[in-house]
């Protein structure tokens, strides 16, 4: 799987993009930004909050329960401040 | 009718954009322009720049949606979005929204709608530098309300 981290999300994480190999439990939004949040401190530091974080799959605005796999490119950002 | 749409992070020409706009279509009989610009204050700080990051791939997906919305709305004979990025200077002009209808109601309620949508929904985001450093612009609860006003019932 593609993430891309945009903003502040992509400053506290440390990188604007990597590919990850997804753990077998993780096949929705809402399990995979639990499962990064236990990659380092940086990403428990972004994501502490996910109330503001939010998630395109495949560049689509998507919710919690949206299921992700491999071969998905997965984006979290803060909400959008453009205009 | 196709919506013309560019992410760039080169200025543009107001008066030529417009001029090219309506050029040739004699059907049209108002245009309705929105120029935004980056200002030097925000929240009582003085602003040095501004620079605007963007998902370039979801950006052209959602500003090609906003269109197609607005196009579904109102009777448009063009359609017209440009939005910068990179580093800005206080002035600088940031995005331009322009709707071109035979009747003036089209024109201006299409165009509002335009920017109110585009601010919520294109994934673009504002870093602010200050004298006391850089900071990320936070969503503005005025504008998902502003953007809620569109919602159809």
């Amino acid at each position: 799987m593609k993430l891309l981290y945009f903003a502040w999300l992509r400053v506290r994480i440390g990188k604007a993009e990597e590919s990850v190999e997804l753990p077998a439990a993780v096949t929705t939004v809402a399990a995979l930004l639990d499962w990064l949040k236990t990659r380092g401190p940086g990403f428990a530091e972004a994501l502490k909050d996910t109330r503001i974080v939010r998630v395109a799959v495949n560049q689509r605005y998507v919710a919690g329960d949206h299921p992700v796999k491999t071969g998905d490119e997965v984006a979290l950002f803060p909400p959008v401040t453009g205009g | 009718m196709s919506a013309t749409i560019r992410v760039q992070r080169e200025d543009f020409d107001v008066g030529a954009e417009l001029d090219a706009l309506s050029r040739g279509k004699t059907t049209i009989g108002g245009i309705t322009s929105f120029v935004g610009l980056v200002r030097d204050v925000a929240g009582g700080q003085k602003i040095t720049a501004m620079t605007l990051e963007h998902y370039p791939e979801m950006t052209e997906r959602e500003l090609h949606g906003i269109a197609d919305e607005a196009l579904r709305r109102w009777p448009l004979d063009a359609l017209l979005i440009i939005h910068r990025f990179g580093r800005l200077a206080p002035g600088e002009r940031i995005v331009l929204v322009a709707t071109a209808s035979a009747h003036r109601a089209a024109a201006f309620q299409s165009c509002h709608f335009l920017i109110d949508w585009l601010k919520t929904k294109a994934p673009f985001w504002k870093l602010e530098e200050t004298p006391k450093g850089a900071r990320w612009v936070d969503a503005e609860a005025s504008d998902e309300a502003a953007a809620k006003r569109w919602i159809e019932e």
